[in-house]
């Protein structure tokens, strides 16, 4: 049913692109094209500057009235990054390689952890699932930044803070993938799935070799959403140690510098900003399909 | 526990606890596949959620055991603190500008740009969404609002002729809760705009068809009869995710202004409870207002089901 949805919706896209609107008017669609144009311009305008402020030669950066462009684009500030970073007792490359780490770790432990959830709960019938799955609905509205601060307390009672545990658990099991997954994977046909279940599969096997390759664009959408959250996390209020400390938090640190150091600042904003971007345009016609099977019917 | 159950009586018979218990014997493989994921859902999320109730009636610094002590976390709350009538005021401001108004713009935003060609689509898409990814921007911020000419916004302004002397936008109480508005809305346009987007794909275009053949006659009456009608189940994804962002609305603030904002101004709920959490580890008070914050999103969330929920079949 998914599958057919798909191509129904990709059909009809494609003959309303080539015929003309129904309604509106040419002046109207002028103007809105201006004022998606203007919005935009403010939503990329800081993302913009901070780019070329990173290329910035020192002379440049500090020209008055500030430029838009840069006239001479060095990776001067990228090198001196790691200069800074050498002032610090462990190397630039230690705080790259924790993010690294925590990133894949939460990624890899989200999908797995995910798609098996998300499949018993999407399919199977047993006591208990129509409350748990109200429960994550209503898990929807309390994402890590609401609860981080009642989440100290249950981290050192377990006495996990300041290791990479507390770092990567709270990121594992998040109630919007599970969602997003339930969701997609409620289309799949359920044919497939009592054909299984009479050639003898158990339900480990049937999640794995026919409900996830099922659901590529739902496991790439949540792979993003998981590489967002985890490539973002900054430590800060839980980790001490500096060897466990992660970009984000070391960027704070860096900017805390002020003018003084604002190519490296801008240089190490950008090293922080560039992977979820790209990883988003790519992957990008996979979350919409998603998103797509998002809605909430109760 | 559960009863012994008897082969010869139809499972069905013996009563609800031993049907239960049966089909929890029948599904155990079920239950194994969704453990990983419970435990640490529970750990991380549901324990700290309702673990604020119980922890809001003590006195608890972290290093000795909690002290109970009632109803009086709460009475200083909301009869001696303040600076947290301030935090309550602002949050309610965030909630309205970066909630509804927001979440208008960003239907708005999807809407207009659904109707381009696909290359159009997604350009625009990334454009929009591509703020809310990012976390470290607030550096860039930081030097467009920075209050020295080297700020962009008044270089502008001077340059322009409307200031004579900087403005010390991160600073000066009377823009420091507009600027973090506008830093907010900017980074507002996440998964709830990315669902209205996907939404507006599901819309079965033969009803716009049936639609112009009934006599609509602009695309204001087309939004409203048919468009949103349609699409209600999205659009309570996306309100039940700007709820989630709008009222924990306070770590740009914290990286613009510091914390605690020049007098208090851009001073959140969620600061609050940082400030007490996470500065002077008086546990319990923090609990108390993580409690109070997240019964206003649960009621908001009540609220925002009720209003949309004609839209969801």
């Amino acid at each position: 049913m998914a599958r057919k949805r798909k191509k129904q919706s990709i059909d009809t896209m494609k003959v309303k692109d080539k015929k003309k609107k129904i309604n509106g008017s040419v002046g109207g669609d002028v103007c809105i094209f201006i004022f998606l144009v203007l919005l935009g311009i403010f939503m990329v305008f800081p993302i913009y500057y901070s780019v070329v402020q990173s290329l910035k030669p020192t002379e440049e950066l500090f020209v008055f009235p500030p430029k838009l462009y840069v006239l001479n684009p060095t990776t001067k500030n990228y090198s001196d990054l790691f200069k800074v970073a050498a002032e610090y007792t462990v190397p630039l490359s230690r705080y790259i390689f924790n993010s690294l780490f925590t990133t894949i770790v939460i990624c890899v432990c989200n999908v797995f952890v995910t798609c098996m959830a998300a499949f018993v709960l999407s399919k199977c019938k047993f006591p208990g699932v129509k409350v748990i799955n109200r429960i994550i609905v209503i898990a929807l509205l309390f994402q890590s930044q609401a609860t981080w601060i009642m989440q100290f307390l249950v981290y050192s009672t377990l006495h996990i803070i300041d290791t990479y545990w507390v770092l990567i658990l709270p990121y594992i099991a998040t109630a919007m993938n599970l969602y997003l997954m339930r969701q997609s994977m409620s289309t799949i046909n359920d044919s497939m799935i009592e054909a299984a279940k009479v050639d003898g599969a158990g339900l480990f096997r049937i999640c794995w070799t026919i409900v996830v390759p099922n659901s590529k664009p739902a496991i790439m959408t949540i792979i993003i959403f998981a590489f967002q959250q985890a490539w973002n996390i900054n430590g800060g209020s839980v980790i001490y140690s500096e060897e466990y400390k992660t970009l984000p938090t070391i960027v704070q640190q860096i900017s805390l510098a002020g003018l003084a150091r604002q190519g490296v600042t801008f240089a190490s904003a950008v090293l922080l900003l560039i992977p979820p971007l790209v990883v988003f345009f790519i992957a990008q016609g996979n979350v919409m399909e998603t998103m797509a099977n998002s809605g909430m019917k109760d | 526990m559960a009863k012994q159950t008897n082969p010869d009586v139809p499972i069905k018979k013996q009563g609800y606890w031993a049907y239960t218990w049966h089909m929890m014997k029948v599904n155990k493989g079920c239950y194994g596949l969704l453990a990983p994921f419970m435990i640490l859902f529970l750990i991380c999320t549901a324990v700290p959620v309702v673990m604020s109730l119980p922890m809001s009636f003590t006195n608890f610094n972290m290093i000795q055991s909690p002290k109970w002590v009632g109803l009086s976390n709460f009475y200083t709350l909301f009869l001696n603190d303040s600076v947290f009538l301030i935090a309550v005021r602002n949050t309610l401001i965030f909630a309205i500008f970066t909630g509804p108004f927001a979440y208008v713009l960003s239907f708005l935003v999807a809407w207009l740009i659904n109707e381009m060609n696909s290359f159009l689509k997604t350009f625009f898409t990334f454009v929009f969404y591509a703020p809310s990814m990012t976390t470290s921007v607030y550096v860039t911020w930081q030097l467009i609002l920075s209050g020295d000419q080297n700020g962009y916004l008044n270089a502008i302004l001077i340059d322009l002729g409307f200031i004579s002397t900087p403005v010390q936008w991160l600073t000066d109480t009377t823009y420091i809760l507009g600027v973090c508005i506008v830093v907010q809305l900017w980074m507002s346009m996440g998964a709830g705009f990315l669902a209205i987007r996907a939404g507006f794909q599901n819309i079965d275009k033969s009803m716009y068809e049936a639609g112009a053949i009934e006599g609509i006659k602009n695309r204001w009456q087309e939004l409203f009869k048919i468009t949103i009608p349609s699409m209600g189940p999205q659009l309570l994804f996306a309100a039940v995710n700007q709820i989630a962002t709008s009222f924990t609305v306070g770590i740009v603030g914290q990286q613009l202004f510091g914390l605690p904002s020049t007098d208090y101004s851009a001073h959140t709920i969620m600061n609050h409870a940082t400030d007490y959490g996470s500065v002077r580890y008086e546990m319990g008070y923090a609990s108390a207002i993580c409690f109070v914050l997240f019964l206003a999103m649960l009621l908001a969330n009540k609220g925002v089901n009720w209003l949309l929920g004609k839209y969801v079949d």
